[in-house]
């Protein structure tokens, strides 16, 4: 699975791109959220373009690799990868993220758009259903056919239920199953660790019987050899710890929680005002941060 | 139609008494013989809770969460996306009431069909008190869309409930007493999902029920068939509701009474109000725990106590008829 240079340059462009479709598509929903879906862009574009084994026109393939989105909140940045993987998600239907009669609901909806794997939103909730699909998958003698992948919040590591399925992965010893945290410090009213601390999260993890990794979450070929690592590990469940910072990409939101559900056009305007966040942002994604002079 | 009951049925002391959770427990096991993507979900009551028969002939089809209802509900969910048919048992507080949010969004909204069982339900629990009571059950899961809510008469029915259910789509509750209540259906005895049960044919009032409060008032119109003609209904779905069968019986009759071990708030009589008050306004008087938290004590303290046991539905029933 390892990845070349090259492919590495085209996977940084697609991310970009895919921040850019965000940006835009959040602003015309007047709602929704920003940091997250900023932060896990580069993680969504390496695992639809490089990891994830799957078929965008066979979207229930049995033996495709599960990824189950616990913190259903930043599923605009999987509706815009998969638009780019080639799902059956067209650029103008990003456009209609949240309003009536879309597809693209504000938190994940199965009967709408089937490659979801499950219906999420409320916090919590999705490593136990990560643990019911290995236990099928178990039952099936499949555990070596594909890989089931469980993205989480950090926020989310304060709810009771994600612990109860931390100690059943742990006891159940699957194979191909690994959990990843976006570990962005941030939630909706602050700071993880003045909220409710989460550290020391991967002691936390290991005693429970998991095998724990930690990456750059910006790096496509960290991103890349650390899962691939991650697949390699025997009969434990695995927690990669992806330090993402929120708003990626997006000077003015990099870091700030207050960025967390809110979309461009409607966040805190102490650097930008609202009727130029958008335009702004794209701005700043085009030219990589004012790194180049100008992009399309 | 024709029911078959067991021989002297409105004897009591003649019939047997089993739990009903016991009935849904060997139902599960035999199910399981037939069934090879039915899997069994205990959350350390497997024995109680009468998981335990279908654990002890299918280990490996048995999951084992431990106290942990969140996760119980989780699993479930992961498993019915997968496409195997879960069946998630424990008691009735917890099972429903702990998790209802998880159940809400992973089964209920994705309309996943998952089956739940529960022991535990009602005063039917006795001396453990009102912590493990529940009487609640039927008003969180009926609320919920795409639900169907089965409460069984008794042990047979229970038996035939927790099969019957895994052919349904969506989300199932099949709801049971801990106590032993009278056997007086067989197996036999007709059963459909979604087909209330005239079981006694009456003209002057309606009574109906679910659990073993069917069993009292089979009883009941007995006693009063001198004054009184009672048509017996035993309303073992409560969602959806039978409309056709109870509008029928209504048209006869003109009123109802209706009995549970169950909050009155929002249970069965809370259903078949909210569809006659806005198609055929009747007379109704609901009897059941009466929005309260009660105490420990035996099941029969607790009955006569809260007037759930033959006698005390009795009473209320001739004071509804007496006042009218
Ligand atoms: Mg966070």
């Amino acid at each position: 699975m390892s990845i070349h240079s090259e492919k590495i340059k085209v996977l940084e462009k697609k991310a970009n791109e895919i921040r850019i479709d965000l940006m835009k598509m959040l602003e015309e929903a007047g709602s929704g959220h920003s940091g997250g879906p900023l932060g896990m862009a580069d993680i969504f574009t390496a695992f639809y373009f490089h990891i994830l084994n799957h078929r965008p026109r066979e979207p229930r393939w049995e033996k495709r690799d599960r990824l189950i989105l616990s913190n259903g909140h930043i599923v605009p940045v999987r509706y815009v990868t998969m638009h780019h993987a080639g799902y059956d998600i067209t650029k103008e239907e990003l456009m209609t993220l949240r309003k009536i009669g879309s597809r693209l609901e504000g938190h994940p909806n199965i009967h709408r758009i089937p490659a979801l794997e499950t219906t999420s939103g409320p916090l919590g909730e999705g490593l136990s259903q990560a643990c019911g699909m290995a236990m099928a998958r178990r039952f099936r003698n499949q555990e070596h056919e594909y890989t089931i992948y469980c993205f989480m919040s950090d926020g989310e590591q304060q709810e009771g239920m994600t612990l109860e399925a931390v100690m059943f992965a742990g006891k159940q010893k699957f194979d191909n199953f690994i959990g990843l945290i976006d570990r962005n410090n941030i939630q909706i009213d602050g700071f993880t660790e003045d909220i409710m601390p989460l550290e020391p999260l991967r002691e936390k993890y290991e005693a429970f019987g998991w095998h724990v990794m930690e990456m750059n979450a910006h790096n496509i070929a960290e991103i890349v050899s650390t899962v691939e690592e991650a697949k390699a590990v025997h009969q434990k469940p695995v927690l990669i710890i992806a330090h993402t910072i929120p708003g990626k990409g997006v000077d003015f939101m990099e870091d700030d929680y207050r960025w967390h559900g809110v979309p461009p056009g409607a966040g805190p305007e102490d650097e930008v005002k609202r009727k130029d966040q958008l335009k702004e942002a794209l701005r700043e994604l085009r030219t990589l941060g004012g790194k180049i002079e100008h992009g399309e | 139609m024709d029911y078959k009951f067991q021989k002297n049925y409105l004897d009591e002391k003649s019939i047997e008494w089993k739990a009903m959770r016991n009935g849904a427990g060997i139902g599960m096991a035999e199910l399981g013989a037939e069934k090879e993507n039915m899997v069994v979900l205990g959350a350390d009551t497997t024995e109680s809770s009468r998981a335990h028969y279908f654990a002890e002939k299918f280990p490996e089809r048995f999951i084992q969460v431990g106290v942990a209802e969140q996760n119980l509900i989780g699993i479930s969910a992961g498993l019915a996306y997968e496409g195997m048919v879960p069946y998630a048992v424990t008691y009735a507080p917890f099972l429903i009431g702990r998790a209802w949010e998880p159940i809400r969004t992973t089964i209920a909204y994705p309309n996943n069909h998952v089956i739940f069982v529960s022991s535990h339900a009602g005063l039917a629990t006795g001396p453990d008190g009102p912590t493990h009571q529940m009487t609640e059950d039927v008003t969180l899961t009926r609320t919920l869309p795409n639900f169907t809510v089965i409460c069984p008469a008794d042990y047979e029915q229970a038996r035939l409930a927790v099969k019957a259910a895994y052919d349904l789509k969506g989300p199932v509750y099949v709801r049971n007493a801990r106590e032993n209540t009278p056997v007086f259906t067989t197996e036999k005895t007709p059963f459909e999902v979604g087909k209330a049960q005239v079981l006694r044919e009456g003209k002057d009032i309606t009574a109906m029920g679910h659990g073993y409060m069917v069993y009292w008032l089979l009883q009941i119109a007995e006693e009063l068939k001198k004054e009184v003609s009672i048509e017996v209904i035993n309303l073992h779905t409560i969602k959806p509701l039978d409309e056709i069968t109870i509008l029928k019986s209504i048209k006869k009759t003109g009123r109802v009474f209706f009995a549970e071990d169950h909050n009155i708030v929002g249970g069965g009589g809370s259903a078949v109000c909210e569809f006659l008050s806005q198609n055929y306004p009747v007379p109704i008087k609901l009897h059941g725990v009466m929005d309260e938290f009660t105490e420990s004590g035996s099941v029969k303290d607790l009955w006569k106590k809260y007037k759930l046991d033959k006698e005390g539905v009795k009473e209320i029933l001739w004071k509804f008829l007496s006042n009218m």
